[in-house]
């Protein structure tokens, strides 16, 4: 099962290869991270995606949350989320699909950022399976260059995404 | 030089020095008394500011041998050991004992030199990415980036090292940050909103294991390092008497409960006794008591007491569940636990159950065969060991045979007594934690007994015990192998000697004179008894050479990946 984990952390230098050491112990592998700081500047938040056993992403967390530069871990996979992920997608186009190209960006209101005579730079936002299928509809016409930030995700509603998951406040 | 400040009346008064006296400064104020080091370029003026520092310093021979003596110093006394080590290989020397002592759980703080802020990272002349590397083997590190920062580092440092579920710690100190100067100021508290252990156990949960305890028939206690840790000894026999539950404890553990207590098994897991793993196979109710199912104490997982219920107690959420399924989790700390638990739970008398286990016990004790030719066993060298010591003496091993045979044979009545490497199972350990035991200790009768491989790993420091007169007594349970791998091979590979045969030896005895440590070579229990005799009048450190039968193997064993149930080597009292 694919997993999001939400970090509170420190932003001090090394929390992140601590908090990645961790997964990696175990041999999984983080499929995305995202990270930037939160409304208090001293504090990032990590988003991070691993697909992986219930059981072993759940011990894994333990040990994030027992970092001491970590604040607080909660798997939100269960949670009620808004998930986005930006990606930008150069994909090759001249005069003759260009027109083609701009219909699924329009559908998909994504945007042009970048054009030149043989590709367009496509920046789309939205979640994983929006992003998924702007990629596949593109991929006929040649995608030169993908590049995604991971995912972000918030948990809806009043409920602050600051607390720590049940599972893991109960442990 | 070191500027001293008078503790109590100066200790918030600002003082302006440099970085290294700064640390020095803090050390004294978190109340070290001793630091295991090696000098070298990029901390020659921590050094400096040692030389005439209230501190005493231990000159190792090799860091490792620092690392180690800081870990037998923490886990003789419970406090945390400190070393110190310059940069690049000093700082990658001290890798194993920090590893050592995180496998263990054991508080340590471990300092290290670096090349100065501006060349980090730039591959400069004895440089180590020393946090990276030990970042997973450390319970928290930190490279100082300021020297204003040392005391509230420094004080952090002891702090995270020694509470919660213990574990090393290292402080990396570039060598600007110990020539910068400084405004000095200890800081009264220490404020880490990330890092809150929990010492209080749930109470609900807490009634539940007591009631669980009420129900159950066949209950046995299950107990690990945590217990020793944290100081729970006194109430977990309060607790085994007041509810006659027998008790099993791992490597460990060992200490923990009184080896000598009627209702002690002995060890469990893969050398563990009879009656203990039986226990284990046919309990209906686990108590876990600060261990973690560890798989040389499971065996197969999934036939690890098949028909019990499980109450883990433990402080670290992270290992409840872990490896195998719990009924009733309490995260908390172990006396914390069992002070509430004790007050809970029901008195319950002896019954079928304890006749039971008490009868395996008698029919299933640990047994060996003594040659006709007088040759000494080694287990009759542990035995020899505990007599003479009337079981008193803290007791350091190194790694296999002779440490399974120590674990056995000596019934270590009181925690902190038994130093042994239980997790990481490093060869070498031994000796120096030893010497670390007998600096914290001056008053114990201390002995290091090594294996003649696991010996010869840390042999240098026999001149650190020789400068200081440390009177660490040395057993060497000399079976000319690595034992271990020699038992293995004929077990399992076909008596395939394969490079575990030691011989040449050296001569054991002119190595230790070498270093100006007297011993002697034995190969009786005549022989031996006396030089147990001799050791312990002689004040400081003394060597003793076992010459033991070569090829005494480790029983009962469980082999790797069987169940507990799937013992080798049961010897019963009537073959035997
Ligand atoms: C540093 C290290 N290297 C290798 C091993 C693997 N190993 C475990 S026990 C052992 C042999 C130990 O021999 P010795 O010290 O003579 O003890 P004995 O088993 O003979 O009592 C070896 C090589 C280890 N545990 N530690
Ligand atoms: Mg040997």
């Amino acid at each position: 099962m694919k997993h999001t984990i939400s970090i509170q952390v420190y932003n001090h230098s090394g929390v992140l290869a601590r908090v990645a050491g961790l997964f990696s112990r175990r041999g999984y592998n983080i499929e995305s991270i995202a990270v930037g700081v939160t409304e208090d500047p001293d504090i990032s938040r990590m988003t991070i995606v691993v697909e992986g056993d219930e059981h072993i992403v759940e011990q894994i967390t333990k040990n994030v949350h027992k970092l001491i530069d970590v604040l607080k871990v909660s798997d939100i996979s269960q949670e009620d989320t808004v998930d986005r992920e930006l990606a930008l997608i150069k994909v090759a186009a001249d005069t003759s699909n260009r027109s083609d190209i701009l219909q699924i960006v329009d559908i998909f209101r994504a945007h042009i950022v970048d054009v030149s005579e043989k590709s367009v730079v496509v920046e789309i936002v939205g979640d994983e399976q929006k992003l998924e299928a702007i990629i596949q509809l593109l991929r006929p016409y040649g995608i030169k260059e993908l590049t995604r930030t991971g995912k972000i995700s918030m948990v809806r509603g009043s409920k602050p995404q600051s607390i720590p998951s049940r599972r893991i406040a109960s442990a | 030089m070191a500027i001293r400040l008078n503790k109590d009346d100066e200790r918030r008064k600002i003082k302006r020095m440099t970085g290294a006296q700064a640390f020095v400064q803090a050390l004294i104020d978190t109340d070290v008394d001793t630091v295991f080091g090696y000098p070298g370029g990029a901390v020659l003026s921590i050094y400096d500011a040692l030389y005439d520092a209230p501190i005493r310093h231990i000159l190792v021979r090799h860091e490792q041998g620092a690392a180690h003596a800081a870990d037998g110093y923490a886990r003789a006394t419970g406090r945390p050991g400190v070393c110190l080590a310059t940069s690049g290989p000093g700082a990658t020397n001290l890798v194993t004992g920090i590893a050592t002592a995180y496998m263990d759980s054991i508080p340590m703080v471990a300092f290290t030199g670096n090349v100065a802020q501006g060349l980090l990272g730039t591959d400069a002349f004895q440089e180590a990415d020393i946090t990276g590397i030990t970042l997973p083997v450390t319970k928290h590190n930190y490279l100082v980036r300021s020297a204003k920062d040392l005391p509230k580092v420094i004080r952090e440092a002891f702090h995270i090292a020694s509470t919660g579920r213990p574990g090393p710690v290292l402080v990396d100190l570039p060598k600007d940050i110990s020539i910068a100067q400084v405004d000095y100021e200890y800081p009264e508290t220490v404020d880490l909103p990330g890092y809150k252990p929990t010492y209080k156990g749930h109470i609900r949960q807490i009634l539940e294991a007591a009631y669980a305890i009420s129900a159950a028939e066949k209950p046995l206690l299950y107990v690990g390092g945590g217990a020793v840790a944290s100081g729970a000894h006194e109430l977990l026999a309060q607790l085994a008497e007041k509810t006659n539950i027998p008790v099993t404890t791992t490597l460990m553990g060992l200490g923990a409960f009184p080896g000598t207590h009627r209702l002690f098994l002995g060890m469990l897991g893969m050398h563990g006794t009879v009656a203990a793993n039986w226990a284990v196979c046919e309990c209906d109710l686990l108590i876990a008591v600060g261990a973690r199912f560890d798989d040389r104490v499971t065996g197969k997982l999934d036939q690890f007491a098949p028909n019990a219920k499980v109450i883990h107690i433990d402080i670290d959420p992270a290992e409840i569940g872990k490896n195998v399924p719990v009924d009733i989790p309490i995260v908390g700390d172990v006396a914390a636990v069992l002070e509430v638990l004790l007050e809970k739970v029901s008195p319950k008398s002896a019954n079928a159950w304890l006749t039971q286990v008490e009868q395996w016990k008698q029919e299933y004790p640990l047994a060996y065969d003594k040659p006709e030719t007088g040759e000494l066993m080694p287990q009759e060298a542990i035995e020899t060991l505990y007599k003479k010591t009337a079981g008193k003496a803290v007791v350091a091993g190194d790694v296999w045979q002779h440490q399974m045979w120590i674990a056995q044979y000596y019934k270590f009545d009181n925690p902190r007594h038994h130093l042994s490497s239980g997790g990481l199972g490093t060869m070498g350990y031994g000796f120096p934690a030893a010497i670390g035991a007998a600096v914290a200790k001056p008053d114990a009768e201390v002995w290091a007994v090594c294996g003649d491989g696991s010996f010869q790993m840390n042999a240098q420091e026999l001149s650190t015990a020789a400068t200081y007169d440390i009177p660490v007594k040395i057993m060497i349970i000399n079976n000319s192998y690595l034992g271990m791998v020699r038992q293995w091979q004929e077990l399992f590979f076909r008596q395939r000697y394969s490079n575990s045969h030691l011989m040449p030896n050296p001569d054991f005895v002119k190595l230790a004179e070498a270093h100006g440590v007297p011993g002697v070579t034995v190969k009786n229990r005549a022989q031996l008894e006396e030089a147990v005799h001799t050791a312990q009048n002689t004040s400081g450190p003394y060597l003793i050479d076992v010459h033991v039968v070569p090829e005494a193997n480790v029983f009962p064993m469980v082999p790797a990946g069987g169940a507990l149930s799937d013992m080798v080597g049961i010897r019963g009292r009537l073959e035997s």
